[in-house]
């Protein structure tokens, strides 16, 4: 069970002690009482700390994700927001361990995977919207919680044999063990199935050898889902990948330093080095030589939930931005008063919805079986670009304190960023919707 | 023994939120604001749920008056962990002239519809901040009453009750049935973990109006004006003590 306590900065939450009196004293207004004896106003807008509401009725939620929804950010809000800051300046997040359980208790952490193994047996959208309440308290470990919870947890849940499932997802779902997936290499990037990363059959073994590069929640993965070329002789290059279920401790597997990044700080990030190193043929997700079916179908998957965290990152931004407009005054007014912050503010509004709107559609249509890898591409791409706008537009609505790093709208600023490059980048997103397209007229 | 509890569960402003006056300067602004279950009631819900666990209850009863969105409180309280819920549908208009009084015959007429044993609810809402409730649903059932409780036990038929007070802490012995109200420590509550929340809505809430309990809204209280607390004023710097205390005594604090 995962207790919550008592939220930080509730005005009736004395230490000990006096609780009655203190909220007595508070009146039948008084919640108004936060920031009064602050001076300073830039601690009053961190004291405010405001997050500006979104209207679910309005996306259509329904009361069971407007209930998730509450949850989520009650969680995230109380247990990760508070450490965010922190997080993205150490590049490191020392509570990683015991906060993967607390989202295993929560059951976020399977929420798509089949309650048989330990999962939630819920659906896409749902997973969005969690992802985008995490991200909205910490893009860093927004991004964690996505590759762990569909690159891995999910593909195993979709591709895995009954006994790999009984295998590894208890574990993935209880938090007790890390996921990833790696696709990426130094060498392979956008041009995916160019990897160089080889496996050959040795036995009932397969010896891999390789690197990978670029591996979200590397350095701390317990099971990561590997794709790998197991017949170079292919005609087409994607016919000859294949995925493998490798665990962290098996012979000839190493991972390199964490990487040093922009933004996204704190969910680690490395280099995986393939020497030698020797997995069960037992460990094939999916079928021989079909890696590619597994990594596709992921991948629509993937810009789909992943698409959670923009819209988050934007909602944070906007959170801290319209706050902030409301009490600053300049020329004796509050500076979004003024036209030209009236119509910034009213263009990160209407860009953040019309994302969510899209996310959103597209999600439930996904719950309903219907995948279109058009609009799968098309909702990250979307979000992730307006994501890095309307976070820069925050760091404008702040002005010189939007400059410096006591605010957190340039952290929001720098993990957005991410989503225009990982899992896929704009240019192959665009790619992928316009040779739809194309094959639409042919 | 094993108890029905009924816990009551307010729907109020969410207490993040900034507070704003009516211009009308008789109430504050509700519309289009965020609300949520009154956090001391979560409390109660949670003391509640821990009680079931210990198989010291039998079921937990989940009761909220208001609007439509009251069942949203409901489904909150269910997805904790209660067993099913009862929303006396109160419309919006009529929420406001809503008292403690009505909320209490409410509840003691529940208590002995349901056959409760035991009453929690939270010490106070934080929206009026009556703190009114527990007391007179005690008055009304003409059951003993336990309210601030930071610790709860059951022994044979009795419950044990910590109480904080000025200066310490009181332990009290209540017999059963009793209402209790709940302090800020007397737990921490749950988050609804996934699979509670979907199951939550299989749980049912049945639906009564307060007139079906025999219980008439009449208003005893009026709200004469609402205002804003005062803005806090920069303070001043004085050059010695002399100065200090006159300036104390000018503004008639000493």
């Amino acid at each position: 069970m995962v207790s919550r306590g008592v939220l930080l900065g509730r005005w009736w939450c004395t230490p000990a002690g006096g609780g009655a009196v203190v909220a007595a004293a508070g009146g039948a207004v008084g919640g108004g009482n936060k920031g009064h004896h602050h001076h300073h106003q830039q601690q009053q807008v961190r004291r405010y700390g405001a997050h500006y509401p979104i209207d679910d009725v309005v996306f259509g939620l329904t009361e069971e994700q407007q209930q998730l929804r509450k949850t989520v950010f009650d969680f995230a809000q109380k247990e990760l927001a508070p450490h965010a800051a922190e997080i993205d300046k150490k590049n490191e997040f020392a509570g990683r361990r015991e906060f993967w359980r607390k989202m295993g208790d929560l059951g976020l952490l399977g929420i798509t995977a089949n309650p048989e193994y330990g999962g939630s047996g819920m659906g896409y959208l749902d997973h969005t919207l969690v992802m985008e309440e995490l991200s909205r308290a910490s893009g860093a470990v927004g991004l964690s919680y996505g590759a762990h919870s569909n690159l891995c947890v999910n593909q195993i849940n979709v591709n895995g044999t009954p006994q790999q499932k009984e295998k590894y997802l208890p574990k993935l779902c209880s938090g007790e063990h890390f996921g990833a997936l790696a696709m990426s290499e130094p060498g392979s990037g956008s041009d995916v199935v160019s990897m160089k990363l080889k496996a050959e059959k040795q036995g009932d073994h397969y010896i891999l050898n390789g690197n990978k590069f670029w591996i979200t929640n590397g350095p701390d993965a317990d099971v990561l889902v590997v794709y790998a070329k197991t017949d170079p002789t292919t005609a087409k290059p994607q016919h000859g990948v294949t995925a493998f279920l490798v665990e962290k401790g098996m012979e000839g597997f190493s991972t390199g330093p964490k990487l040093d990044k922009l933004g996204i700080r704190g969910s680690n990030t490395c280099e995986l080095i393939f020497e030698d190193c020797k997995v069960p043929a037992e460990n094939i997700l999916g079928k021989m030589n079909g890696g590619i079916y597994v990594l596709f179908s992921g991948l629509d998957l993937e810009r789909l939930v992943l698409a959670g965290g923009p819209v988050g990152l934007m909602q944070a931004a906007c959170d801290s931005a319209f706050e902030y407009v409301h009490i600053r005054k300049q020329f004796n007014t509050r500076i979004g008063e003024f036209q030209l912050m009236q119509g910034k503010l009213a263009d990160m509004y209407c860009t953040l919805n019309a994302c969510r709107a899209y996310l959103y559609s597209v999600g439930r249509a996904c719950d309903q079986g219907h995948f279109n890898r058009k609009d799968c591409a098309g909702v990250i791409l979307y979000c992730a670009e307006k994501a890095t706008q309307v976070c820069l537009e925050a760091i404008q609505c702040l002005g010189g304190n939007g400059y410096i790093n006591d605010y957190p709208t340039g952290r929001y600023l720098r993990d957005a960023k991410l989503y225009e490059i990982g899992a896929g980048t704009s240019e192959i997103r665009r790619l992928v919707i316009g040779r739809a397209l194309n094959s639409e007229y042919k | 023994m094993s108890l029905r509890v009924l816990v009551g569960c307010k729907r109020v402003i969410d207490y993040a939120v900034k507070i704003r006056v009516r211009p009308d300067k008789l109430g504050v602004v509700t519309d289009g604001v965020k609300h949520s279950m009154n956090p001391f009631d979560e409390i109660a819900i949670e003391e509640a749920v821990r009680l079931k666990e210990k198989k010291i209850a039998k079921e937990v009863i989940a009761v909220s008056c208001g609007p439509t969105q009251a069942q949203e409180t409901i489904r909150t309280a269910l997805a904790m962990g209660a067993d099913r819920g009862i929303h006396v549908e109160i419309p919006a208009k009529e929420m406001e002239k809503l008292e403690p009084l009505h909320v209490s015959k409410i509840l003691a007429k529940l208590a002995e519809q349901e056959q409760a044993e035991l009453v929690i609810v939270g010490k106070q809402a934080i929206d009026d901040d009556s703190n009114a409730t527990a007391q007179m649903t005690a008055a009304l059932l003409d059951w003993p009453q336990a309210t601030f409780a930071s610790k709860l036990e059951k022994t044979d038929g009795e419950l044990e009750v910590t109480r904080e007070v000025d200066g310490g802490l009181e332990t009290i012995k209540v017999k059963l049935p009793a209402v209790v109200s709940s302090d800020l420590r007397l737990n921490e509550p749950r988050y609804a973990t996934l699979p509670n929340i979907m199951k939550a809505k299989k749980k049912k809430i049945a639906k009564m109006k307060p007139k079906d309990l025999g219980v008439d809204l009449a208003s005893h209280l009026e709200v004469v004006e609402v205002v804003d607390p005062p803005t806090r004023e920069a303070g001043i710097k004085v050059e010695d003590v002399d100065t200090l205390v006159t300036k104390l005594k000018d503004a008639g604090r000493i």
